[in-house]
């Protein structure tokens, strides 16, 4: 099984070694193990849930501060859309591209801009009739990963194209390159992210052999940045590049929205909203769709654990903040250029089988219906795994015991004890 | 059929959301069996397919699936109503289904001519009053 990098961490003097985490993660990939939650990296999908549940915030995003800058002879910042949602009052996003200079950024790519390239893209790629219906948005990086995993069907109707930020960070560094003449490695590409999702997905790229984005600054950790910048910011030197396609990929329903060509699309959001509707997807209980956009947060990008604003205030200000803005301001002038398309196969890592034959996996999955028939179906998550099923799926895996059951472990003792002491629940009795 | 894992199913009639349990449940257990994407594919579309039809048509009923490293069998009995004319109900858009279901989407008469078209061998027995038994097979490549 080949190693992912993930944002999602845990800070182990922080974990009380509770349950919420491992009953909340969508591909149970947590357990408590010796008091301390571990995550299983070959399931784990970055989604974040973990962060949002974790009482303790015992669980972390990983990704870089703006001392990254140093890193580079020229640096170039790609805000997500949804940065711009992030502030109050801000009627243009040009004050904000303006101040992300100020912070010491060398120049600013809006990954918005990219977006609406890749609105395109998908439009053209669609209308070749090439994609097996419905296409799936390869957008939110949580999700391509979720399918990796768990719906080796619908890999191939994930659309083959990189996504915005990818693009953004390509086209930062060929026009930065135009510009200053440095070589590629001396330019840096720093998103600014809604997510650890998108900070894995730099690190360990699904459909790309390599990202060209060099480095991620969490929302969070920029914002406060940003605010006296852009309060002292009264005017600024360049124009905003996107228009209202390119910044409503910021949430759920905008990368289906700007497709324009087809009203017959699908978008959902939330981890287990997401999940159900790759079910049916699966069991093509709704053919004659199109598109289908998926986010695993709620609300889309807006609602990404790195953000700081509500995703639906956010969503409001977003709204008003393109009410005169034009559809789109970038469009391709020649053919799909090969910096949009995927370079790499998203493959099927079967994380779930049993076994690593056929005949291993019937042969655990044997044991694994006695050990459910044995365990109590409380789904306690006492023993460190999210459900009775899931510690007999690790006892089976050769990763856990049946005595990690804590319901089983005193049944036995209280047999052990009435066999020691005779009949003690009888003396007990009034 | 020694070897053979075996997943047994109630599916309710009186409950019309809790129709897909079934099919759901059992595609989980296929890839965690190592079955291939194709053959879970099938068996799960032609199971839930047979499930909607005992929810609609038969007050509920039983489904019992035995894999084997080579074959997804698929058994399913109720004691409903039963098929006069299994020709006519086998036709592709031929349906019984009251109206409030077709208002739900379901019951489009696609259902039997579905499961066996997503199947390798599909079986089916009725007798009017004393209910409908299908045996239906997704063979694993």
């Amino acid at each position: 099984m080949e190693t992912f990098l993930h944002s999602v961490t845990l800070d182990r003097d922080l974990c009380r070694g509770c349950i919420n985490c491992i009953k909340r993660c969508p591909t149970e990939a947590i357990r408590v193990r010796d008091g301390k939650a571990s995550i299983i990296a070959e399931r784990c999908i970055d989604c974040a849930e973990c962060i949002r549940i974790c009482p303790h915030h015992a669980k972390k995003a990983q990704y870089d501060t703006l001392d990254v800058l140093k890193k580079f002879a020229y640096t170039i910042a790609l805000p997500a859309p949804s940065l711009y949602g992030q502030f109050n009052n801000l009627e243009e996003p040009d004050i904000l591209l303006a101040a992300l200079t100020d912070l010491g950024f060398d120049a600013v790519y809006e990954v918005a801009r990219a977006a609406e390239l890749v609105s395109e893209a998908t439009r053209r790629l669609m209308q070749t009739g090439s994609l097996p219906r419905p296409v799936i948005s390869s957008a939110c990086p949580a999700v391509t990963r979720l399918i990796r995993v768990r719906y080796p069907d619908l890999i191939d109707h994930v659309l083959p194209l990189v996504a915005p930020v990818e693009l953004a960070a390509r086209l930062a560094k060929d026009e930065a390159q135009r510009k200053t003449g440095l070589a590629r490695e001396e330019i840096g590409c720093i998103f600014l992210s809604p997510c650890p999702a998108k900070v894995t997905a730099i690190h360990s790229p699904v459909g790309t052999k390599k990202s060209e984005v060099d480095a991620a600054v969490a929302v969070k950790e920029i914002y406060p940045q940003l605010l006296g910048p852009m309060k002292k910011r009264q005017t600024a030197d360049s124009p905003a590049t996107a228009g209202r396609i390119g910044i409503g990929w910021a949430e759920s329903g905008g990368e289906s929205a700007g497709l324009v060509i087809t009203d017959s699309y699908l978008a959902a959001d939330g981890i287990e909203n997401v999940i159900r509707v790759l079910e049916d997807l699966e069991d093509e209980k709704y053919p004659g769709l199109d598109f289908v956009e998926l986010d695993a947060c709620a609300g889309g990008c807006v609602g990404g654990v790195l953000q700081v604003e509500n995703p639906y205030i956010a969503k409001a200000k977003l709204k008003k903040m393109c009410r005169y803005m034009p559809v789109s301001k970038n469009h391709l002038d020649r053919s799909i250029p090969p910096a949009m398309l995927w370079d790499a196969d998203l493959e099927y890592a079967p994380v779930l089988e049993l076994g690593g034959t056929r005949a291993e996996s019937f042969a655990r999955y044997g044991q694994l219906q006695k050990i459910v028939e044995q365990l109590p179906g409380l789904d306690c998550g006492s023993c460190g795994a999210p459900t009775c099923r899931a510690l007999a799926e690790d006892v089976v895996r050769g990763h856990a015991a049946v005595d990690d059951c804590v319901v089983l472990l005193r049944r036995r003792m209280e047999a052990v004890l009435q066999a020691v002491m005779g009949q003690p629940g009888k003396e007990d009795e009034p | 059929m020694d070897n053979a894992i075996c997943m047994e199913y109630v599916v309710p009639g009186d409950d019309f959301t809790r129709a897909g349990e079934a099919s759901a449940n059992m595609k989980q257990s296929l890839k965690r069996l190592g079955v291939p994407a194709a053959a879970v594919r099938r068996a799960a579309i032609a199971l839930y397919e047979g499930e909607i039809n005992l929810a609609i048509h038969a007050g509920g009923g039983r489904i019992r699936v035995e894999v084997t490293p080579d074959t997804i069998a698929m058994h399913l009995e109720d004691d409903g109503p039963g098929i006069a004319d299994i020709p006519l109900a086998m036709s592709e858009g031929y349906t019984t289904a009251p109206a409030e279901v077709r208002s739900l989407g379901f019951g489009a008469g696609m259902g039997l001519p579905n499961m066996k078209k997503y199947t390798d061998t599909f079986e089916i027995q009725s007798t009017v009053g004393v209910g409908t038994t299908i045996d239906m097979s997704v063979s694993i490549a």
